[in-house]
């Protein structure tokens, strides 16, 4: 590879190293390193793939996955829902016919798209990684390009390995310093959405760099960058550092012996240079983060745990007051009301944001010797069946059971509501997912965003609550 | 894929920021396995009622906004998911071009893969632009993609930016894929290079 003299961001690097060609205007024909499908934004890929007498080019770089219309709960029946079913059926028939290596339903490691892909190793560092889905941004969190495309997008890929695509604007995100107690990566991101905004990141790859997120874990990293669409962005990356070479080791699909040593090497040359170029920067101070939820239907609607729901006359222009008072409308809040206190029906623990093991750990310390409280409908949605199966060795499964929650099966479940799991209108949710837009969870349904904790907390109390006064009593 | 040259059509007015994709196509239309039909479900939440009846105050459920070829909204249009069914929605409704002063990068790249054609334009003349579409039947407007212009109702017209080469690919009415296979030479090349010899093939056997 040719060495620049200028310095570089993560992302031009990988950029960089992936380009195969560069036509008149600019447009980069860009290498795909890893094709991650799912049964809702391929069928009609695939269809115009067998139109064309096209050929899948790389089976062996596309990896396909059940998640999205699966059921959570039994299942030894067939998929009730039709549709549903279809769609199943149809992947299989297509991952069949073109050779695609598969996760199916009945597999132990089946589970949400990008809970698998690094689970498995089948995403790494360095990498260029697509799937027909905007949260592909979560595989960033190894040091990836990794973003959602439409299924057009789906079927070029499929068909030449490549995108058509221009560079994005490099964004840094930087949040130094050490949180609080009970403050976790949902918070540090919900924190940045709210600070910039859902458009905030439009054009842009966000580079997470500072002392807060190098200290966070895999997962909390992935929670990060998975949010990054949220946030308007292409994806996230966070660089790779020891904390990824250590999660990659020994996974499925990742490389062995000599061969890991000589990817970490190459890996640990992809950190943004000093002095590289950011198009625009954001800081935040992490001790000024506290546990947040969203009131509205935007994930920009953030607010403190202490906070107050905000009032149209707050806002000068007329469009966005008028947003204002119809979230408030549709959320039924008021406004000026304190948004602690808020009681709620349905508590969600689950989607590719926040269904890892370390999240349903953070959720099992707040429900440890308590109960879901009366009014509550509480789930646990594991993000894959290994996750499933490790938070049993642990007994983490006990705990939730015990304390009345739902231990079900993986896939996305609530967080979209295309399987069974949907909320009832009128029905308010706090949720661990990622979008809190109306009828998200269902039609009419109401969400409030938080991390695994404070959606435990809200279990438990039946409230929106501020997890900290409830880590105060275990002491 | 249809060629998009020049449109003359109505224009509907939704004043609105942060039209996501689940307001365009909510989540339980995407069982679909083609890309017809869901023009039907567009914005279905806000176009009917529980019982399935159309909301008479929806925009697009008004005369001549029925007939709407054009869709007029303000910043962040098409944020949220990467659903293709969000422009196969509007497609499959009629729309064929969407103007805002902003939008969500994928839905943006989605609308040009489908004959949509995406504007964008500073917020004060979508205002303006909002202005004529609220003029219900004097709402027409032209969209002249071979001049990029847009020739409002009472005649002034409104230039603007599109990149060359979806223009190119619109108005020819091309598909991304046969001009990307045109390079496959320099693909396989590319795969074969010393320094991807890390990057893993995946098969079901690799692993455990
Ligand atoms: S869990 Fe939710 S956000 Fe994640 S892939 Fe599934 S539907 Fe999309």
């Amino acid at each position: 590879m040719p060495v620049s003299s200028s310095p570089r961001t993560l992302f031009d690097k990988i950029w960089a190293d992936h380009v195969v060609d560069r036509l008149e205007d600019g447009t980069c024909i860009l290498y795909i390193d890893r094709h991650l499908v799912h049964e809702v934004t391929s069928p009609q890929a695939f269809e115009g793939l067998r139109m064309a007498g096209r050929r899948l080019r790389r089976p062996d770089a596309t990896v396909a996955v059940v998640d999205h219309n699966v059921p959570t709960s039994d299942r030894s029946q067939p998929i009730e829902e039709p549709e549903s079913r279809l769609q199943i059926e149809t992947l299989e028939k297509n991952v069949a016919e073109f050779g695609v290596p598969y996760f199916p339903l009945r597999s132990a490691s089946q589970g949400i798209v990008h809970v698998v892909g690094p689970e498995q190793g089948i995403s790494l560092p360095g990498m260029t990684i697509v799937c027909g889905d905007s949260h592909t941004s979560t595989h960033g969190a190894l040091g990836a390009l990794a973003f959602g495309i439409g299924t057009s997008e789906v079927e070029h890929v499929m068909a030449t390995q490549t995108l058509l695509q221009k560079p994005a604007k490099n964004m840094r995100v930087s949040v130094e310093g050490k949180v609080g107690p009970g403050v976790t990566a949902k918070d540090i991101m919900l924190a940045i959405i709210g600070k910039i905004g859902t458009a905030g990141g439009t054009g842009h790859v966000i580079e997470f760099a500072g002392s807060a997120i190098r200290d966070l874990d895999m997962a909390g990293r992935m929670t990060l960058c998975n949010m990054s669409i949220e946030g308007g962005a292409k994806a996230g990356l966070v660089a790779p550092d020891e904390t990824t070479f250590a999660y990659v080791k020994g996974r499925p699909f990742a490389p062995k012996g000599e061969a890991f040593e000589q990817a970490c090497a190459y890996w640990r040359t992809l950190a943004s240079d000093e002095g590289a170029h950011f198009d625009t920067e954001v800081t935040l101070k992490a001790e000024d983060i506290v546990p947040s939820v969203t009131w509205g239907n935007s994930p920009q609607d953030v607010l403190p745990i202490d906070g107050i729901v905000p009032s149209p006359s707050d806002f000068k222009d007329p469009a966005q007051a008028a947003q204002v008072q119809r979230a408030l409308d549709y959320m039924g809040l008021t406004a000026g009301q304190k948004i602690a206190g808020t009681p709620v029906d349905v508590v969600f623990i689950g989607s590719c944001t926040n269904s890892r093991l370390e999240d349903l750990r953070a959720a099992a310390e707040v429900v440890r010797g308590r109960h879901v409280a009366a009014t509550v409908r509480a789930m646990i949605v594991p993000g894959s069946g290994l996750v499933k199966a490790a938070a049993e060795a642990e007994g983490l499964d006990k705990i939730f059971l015990d304390a009345g929650f739902e231990w079900r099966e993986a896939g996305c479940s609530m967080c979209l509501g295309m399987n069974p799991d949907r909320l009832t209108p009128g029905q308010r949710c706090a949720s661990t997912s990622n979008r809190n837009f109306e009828g998200r969870q269902g039609p009419g349904g109401r969400t409030h965003l938080c991390s695994p904790s404070m959606a435990a907390a809200a279990a438990v109390t039946g409230t929106l609550c501020d997890v900290r006064e409830l880590m105060k009593e275990t002491v | 894929m249809d060629k998009f040259t020049e449109l003359t059509a109505i224009a509907a007015p939704m004043p609105n920021e942060n039209i996501d994709t689940d307001q365009i196509i909510p989540a339980r239309f995407l069982k679909t396995i083609q890309r017809t039909g869901l023009g039907k479900n567009a914005f279905a939440a806000q176009r009917y009622d529980e019982n399935g009846n159309e909301n008479p105050d929806f925009v697009l459920n008004k005369e001549p906004y029925r007939q709407a070829e054009i869709l007029i909204t303000y910043d962040n249009l098409g944020c949220g998911s990467s659903r293709e069914h969000a422009p196969w929605a509007l497609l499959d409704f009629g729309i064929r071009c969407v103007i805002a002063p902003s939008f969500a990068d994928i839905f943006f790249n989605n609308c040009f893969k489908n004959g949509i054609l995406p504007i964008r334009l500073p917020r004060e003349i979508c205002d303006e632009l909002m202005g004529d579409a609220r003029q219900g039947s004097n709402s027409r407007l032209t969209i002249d993609l071979e001049k990029q212009i847009i020739i409002r109702p009472e005649g002034n017209v409104v230039p603007f930016e599109v990149d060359p080469f979806r223009r190119h690919m619109l108005l020819e009415g091309l598909d991304d894929i046969g001009q990307t296979l045109a390079h496959d030479a320099e693909i396989s090349s590319f795969e074969h290079q010393a320094s991807r010899a890390w990057v893993p093939s995946i098969s079901m056997g690799t692993a455990k």
